[in-house]
């Protein structure tokens, strides 16, 4: 039967293909992207563009939208915001798109938001920071959750564990440095006292004098570790080498299996806030998301026979949200598809579940992310959180 | 003063690193006056390689000695497909070649490795080893030591062979050096092979520190050529004094001043000693002879 399916599928692709060139462009709804899948962030752009372009064959395959098909329009900024403004100007002017779905860094998306602002249309990105949504601007929205919302679940598992007093020790990468931002901004009113701060460079080799500091300041119950890369496995070995006895956190920014293969034996016992996506076979069986992260993992790793990232989940679910803005909308029109975008009610993505309204274009809470804890070289869910 | 021990631990362990790191500048240096901007890349060439042959199943010394020889065999293309044609151009410019080439040789790394991190096992298993109250790796002795061998080998090289004179010859007047019957040629090719080879053997070494990826040559080639300025360019034992040097001063600078000005304080130190004595520690003043 699935064969049978994918046949079908196929088959749908070929036809379009060969009819493709003569169909009216009318009948089309044109979709614009900017992705950084080349350069330094191609981590990030690589999978949303895989995604984008199997999702949208996809939808056109089982009919398009409102009986029209979807024509996708990708252009790589190579992690530069110079390069995303000009080509958000060639999608408004030239390509003339129906809406944006994109934006795979912070910079290229404040960099296109006047544009789309501007133009009045439907942009919905697939960068990280906060700004992009505070304050809430008419025709923005995004699909991935905050660094803020990290340190909130880090900080309320903290004081689940009648734990007040934390020592934070931050890359000072872009993603460490504004998660380190974020932690203080919200530690107050979680409770939390962030006794001391240290901070490593992004390609450091050994933290234990950073850590041994740590170990000797008064008061400390907890270690915060906001970072990105290989900087996390090596604060988290040496943390063992030191023979540090606190609990140990990290961010969201290490949630793949690469970071337990580095950090090895040392990775026991370390707690970190992850999204559904990267645990999809970890959830229990009545978890609502579990369907749609099982479905989206399975079907990206048939494809490209890579390991999914949350990256290209936030593409998935960029893209999810808008078509079904559009069904509900039954048009393309921009302004009805806006609408229609910010009344998205438990809309249940890879990242969670969306519930959005006029005053937060984000539409996630606190359960979009999973306590996690590194039990014998695997995720365990943390009970309760 | 566990605490003291701690930081002096760690900053012979990433010293070691940049040490072994500086060592690769030296030889190429001596032989043609070239500061090689691809060495980082050496260091990333020989840790990726012996991860994805022993991830492919290859036996990890094996996987060490291919890794050794295929980035000997790129050293010696740099050379010839690259600085060679070249030859008679300004050193500025042959060092803009090299610069060239590492980016080259990183996007290659991108394609035919990949854009994750990834790490080797130690060479000794087993915990830290504790002392007075701190700790320190094995795997940071071992760098330790593979950086002394490398020192004394190269000494003796240099110091005790023909070839090795020769070396020194060719970096001292190619013409003359190729008069007395010296293949100049030869020799800086063969200082090419010998720096890559050395590059590749740090970059086995120090990965179950550092971690590796496709881009790590970058910041240790910027580490390591500081390491080599302050050592004296061109001197083995410089490199390695250069190399725990600036180790020892990130970290205790980390430790008792502020984490976030480790970088700054090393490089105004370093700054600070070239002013003062411009051919660095070990650096032999060079004269020249109107």
């Amino acid at each position: 039967m699935r064969a049978m399916q994918h046949f079908t599928a196929a088959a749908a692709i070929g036809l379009c293909a060969v009819l493709g060139a003569g169909l009216p462009a009318s009948a089309q709804i044109k979709i614009g992207s900017v992705l950084s899948y080349t350069g330094p962030a191609s981590f990030l752009g690589d999978p949303e563009k895989k995604t984008l372009e199997m999702y949208v064959a996809d939808i056109n395959a089982k009919g398009g939208v409102n009986g029209k098909k979807l024509q996708l329009f990708i252009y790589d900024d190579g992690a530069n915001p110079n390069n995303a403004r000009t080509f958000a100007t060639r999608l408004i002017e030239q390509d003339k798109i129906d809406a944006m779905v994109g934006g795979s860094t912070t910079g290229a998306t404040l960099a296109m938001i006047p544009l789309f602002e501007e133009a009045k249309i439907p942009f919905i990105s697939l960068a990280g920071a906060v700004q992009i949504i505070q304050p809430v601007r008419k025709w923005v929205f995004k699909t991935p959750h905050t660094d803020t919302m990290a340190c909130e679940k880090i900080f309320a598992d903290l004081k689940h564990r009648n734990l007040t007093h934390v020592a934070l020790i931050s890359g000072t990468g872009g993603f460490g440095k504004s998660m380190s931002a974020e932690c203080h901004k919200v530690a107050g009113k979680a409770g939390i006292t962030i006794v001391v701060e240290e901070t490593y460079g992004p390609r450091d080799s050994d933290m234990t004098p950073q850590l041994t500091k740590i170990k000797n300041a008064v008061g400390v119950q907890a270690v915060v570790n906001p970072g990105f890369g290989q900087g996390p496995a090596i604060v988290t070995r040496n943390y063992r080498q030191l023979g540090i006895k606190m609990p140990l956190y990290q961010s969201h920014g290490v949630c793949s299996k690469q970071f337990i293969k580095l950090a090895g034996a040392a990775a026991e016992g370390v707690r970190l806030p992850c999204a559904a996506l990267l645990i999809a076979d970890k959830l229990p069986s009545n978890d609502p998301q579990k369907p749609v992260v099982v479905n989206y993992s399975r079907e990206y790793q048939k494809k490209t026979g890579q390991a999914v990232s949350t990256f290209g989940g936030h593409a998935y679910d960029g893209l999810m949200i808008l078509t079904g803005a559009m069904k509900r909308a039954k048009s393309a029109d921009k302004a009805k598809v806006r609408d229609e975008i910010e009344k998205t009610k438990g809309y249940i993505g890879t990242g969670g579940i969306v519930n959005m309204s006029p005053t937060d274009h984000l539409g996630l809470d606190l359960s979009a992310f999973h306590m996690l804890e590194i039990k014998g070289g695997d995720w365990t869910l943390v009970p309760g959180t | 003063m566990a605490e003291l021990l701690q930081f002096v631990f760690s900053g012979l362990t990433v010293g070691a690193i940049y040490a072994l790191v500086a060592l690769g500048f030296t030889l190429i240096y001596n032989a043609s006056d070239i500061i090689n901007f691809t060495q980082g890349e050496f260091v990333m060439l020989g840790g990726m390689t012996t991860v994805f042959l022993s991830l492919a199943g290859v036996p990890l010394p094996l996987a060490a000695l291919i890794a050794v020889i295929v980035t000997t065999a790129v050293g010696l293309a740099l050379h010839r497909f690259a600085i060679a044609p070249a030859r008679g151009a300004s050193p500025v410019a042959l060092i803009m070649i090299t610069i060239g080439a590492s980016i080259f040789l990183r996007g290659i790394a991108q394609i035919v490795f990949d854009k994750t991190f990834h790490s080797l096992p130690p060479l000794f298993s087993g915990g830290p080893i504790r002392f007075g109250g701190a700790t320190i790796l094995p795997q940071s002795l071992v760098v330790l030591a593979g950086a002394a061998v490398i020192v004394v080998v190269l000494w003796l090289f240099v110091d005790r062979t023909m070839l090795g004179k020769a070396v020194i010859a060719t970096a001292a007047n190619r013409l003359a050096a190729r008069l007395i019957g010296v293949d100049t040629r030869r020799i800086v090719d063969f200082s090419f092979a010998v720096s890559a080879a050395v590059g590749a053997i740090a970059g086995i070494l120090i990965t179950p520190i550092t971690l590796t990826s496709y881009d790590a040559g970058t910041l240790l080639a910027l580490k390591g050529f500081a390491a080599a300025m302050l050592g004296g360019i061109g001197s083995a034992l410089g490199a390695v004094v250069g190399g725990l040097l600036i180790g020892m001063i990130e970290a205790l600078s980390a430790g008792y001043l502020s984490s976030s000005y480790k970088d700054a304080v090393a490089f105004v130190i370093i700054l600070v000693v070239l002013v003062a004595m411009p051919q660095g520690l070990f650096g032999r003043v060079k004269v020249e002879r109107v």
